[in-house]
């Protein structure tokens, strides 16, 4: 997919984010709505799909911002790994896409939701496929808040530690977070700094321009030393109404949001 | 005359020559937990995280839904307590197939006292959908648990102590998901027992006899799914029922065997175990007086 593509395949998505948190009546669409280009980009770019013979996925995906589910079911339909038809059953009772990731859903390689899980859990599958002598490679999408948590820094020390560099972790760096900024919430700066004592190489980019995601992806591919890849976002991207607004994080689009919203992601 | 977590050392050993899918996860304390027996014979296979238990659980958990045969072994306090919502949400709503086991349960910890002695991960655990609860109490049942948790697709629990334990059971005793031991088919009463306490448990038997008392003693090793009929069978068959644990009355087996009496056949049960308190420092057989957890407290019921 050219560049071009890229960008109409992310618009697309984000319509379809904002579709699902409006006809769920509930629902993250900030930080799905920002991390769009970064998932539009490597599901179908960069991540082999395929099954090997122990019918594990080749290339494997961990949501740790579990809440972004919007996005990401969005994106396992656009690649064909779940029924277009299953994003009506949403957060529903009667559906099986539930709020937060389950491992139940096809195309889902770990459940996760409850933050500052989701990398430990990616370097598990990376370590393994060392130890098998696997070449397929895991990614993990955090959120920025996430890192608030600590069983993120012991992950980033196991990723040092076994030499992970089959692993590329991904930051959403939208800045924002439920209570608000995440420098006031929680004095969290200096991530770059933060990740790369902890014996990672960082690619800092711009995680809104499908190029540089996809030359980010590729480098830390051929990385030898375990890339976090820290990715510029703005929460909300794409809506006007949302863009930098953490009260975004997690709410609901009633139906006059939904047709600017619509309008403006044409 | 061997603790439970050495017999662990010596089963994972023998697996790890039988199976090179066989990995396995430790927090720093590999030589307390035993895991230290495998790492000297399969240094590849042996991954430390440090001190980092919530880490633990999720690296393991990844590998295991990797299709690896993975074992995760920390204290019991820190592997169900510290990363307790890592073990319901990582490794329960995964479904994933691992086992946890957990060394240094209970009172039996000793010295090192109440921050070390988890009375609560019974309870904790076998809350856990789908969560499988297992414990032995010697060498032969601990490695025949072990090999049954093979059999087993999805997550285990299984309770592992500090002690030399007696030896209760030789080969040719069978273990099975969902079933128990029982001791005897006295009618007099019922000594429910896990773990440290089933050899306790048998003392008591043997004393009663000389008091004319016939009891059997069910040792409940299968926590989760429990032996439903054997609990129901015992309150049906005879008089006394009473249940003795190194753990917290608050969700273990007494607790256990009280939802099963409540649920088919309502009946007394005399439960024995810590009363909800916190342990202490020293040691664990003096500690066990201490509690009540001794076959004393036991005969006591039958006077």
């Amino acid at each position: 997919m050219d560049k071009i593509n890229l960008e109409l395949k992310a618009k697309q998505i984000r319509r379809s984010i904002v579709k699902l948190v409006h006809d769920s009546k509930s629902g993250h669409p900030g930080g799905s709505l920002s991390a769009t280009d970064i998932l539009t980009v490597l599901y179908n770019e960069v991540m082999n799909l395929g099954l090997d013979e122990k019918s594990n996925r080749i290339d494997k995906f961990v949501l740790s911002k579990g809440h972004a589910t919007a996005l990401y079911y969005s994106i396992l339909a656009s690649v064909g790994l779940i029924n277009e038809e299953d994003l009506k059953g949403y957060r529903k009772y009667d559906g099986f896409l539930e709020g937060h990731p389950s491992n139940k859903i096809p195309g889902v390689d770990s459940s996760s939701g409850s933050l500052g899980q989701g990398l430990s859990v990616a370097c598990g599958m990376a370590l393994a496929k060392k130890i098998d002598k696997d070449s397929g490679y895991v990614y993990c999408l955090l959120g920025d808040g996430e890192l608030e948590e600590g069983q993120i820094w012991e992950a980033f020390m196991s990723i040092n530690k076994f030499k992970l560099n089959n692993l590329i972790s991904i930051i959403d760096y939208n800045g924002l977070q439920i209570d608000g900024n995440i420098t006031h919430v929680k004095a969290l700066d200096s991530i770059k700094e933060k990740v790369q004592s902890f014996g990672l190489e960082v690619i800092e980019i711009d995680g809104h321009d499908v190029e540089q995601i996809l030359n980010a992806l590729n480098n830390a591919k051929k990385s030898n030393i375990p890339t976090c890849i820290i990715a510029k976002t703005v929460k909300g991207k794409g809506v006007s109404f949302m863009e930098n607004k953490a009260e975004w994080h997690g709410k609901a689009i009633n139906d006059e949001e939904y047709e600017i919203a619509i309008k403006e992601l044409v | 005359m061997m603790s439970t977590r050495k017999a662990y050392g010596e089963f994972l050993v023998e697996l790890g020559a039988k199976n090179e899918n066989v990995i396995v996860f430790d927090a720093d304390l590999a030589k307390a937990t035993c895991t230290d027996m495998f790492r000297e014979k399969y240094p590849d296979r042996h991954f430390d995280v440090g001190i980092a238990e919530q880490d633990l659980v999720g690296i393991s958990t990844g590998a295991a839904l990797s299709s690896k045969t993975v074992f995760a072994s920390s204290f019991a306090m820190f592997l169900c307590g510290r990363a307790y919502e890592q073990v319901r949400n990582t490794v329960g709503y995964n479904h994933a197939n691992i086992s946890l086991c957990a060394t240094h349960a209970g009172l039996a910890v000793g010295e090192d006292g109440p921050t070390h002695q988890c009375i609560e991960d019974i309870s904790l655990m076998r809350g856990i959908p789908g969560m499988n609860v297992l414990v032995p109490c010697d060498e032969v049942s601990t490695k025949k648990i072990l090999n049954l948790s093979l059999e087993i697709n999805g997550p285990k629990y299984i309770r592992l102590g500090r002690n030399d334990t007696v030896d209760i059971y030789n080969d040719s005793y069978k273990f099975e998901l969902g079933k128990s031991h029982t001791f005897g088919e006295g009618t007099d009463g019922t000594i429910f027992a896990i773990g440290n306490t089933v050899a306790i448990a048998l003392e008591a038997q043997k004393l009663l006899r000389d008091m004319n008392k016939d009891v059997r003693v069910v040792d409940l090793y299968s926590i989760k799914p429990v032996d439903k009929e054997e609990i129901i069978k015992c309150a049906l068959e005879t008089e006394i029922l009473v249940s003795i644990e190194d753990h917290s009355i608050i969700g273990g087996i007494g607790s256990l065997i009280s939802e099963v009496l409540c649920e088919y056949y309502p009946k007394k049960l005399t439960r024995l175990g810590v009363q909800d308190k916190f342990g202490k420092s020293g040691n664990y057989q003096k500690l066990y007086e201490m509690y009540g957890i001794t076959k004393e407290s036991i005969i006591k019921i039958f006077k």
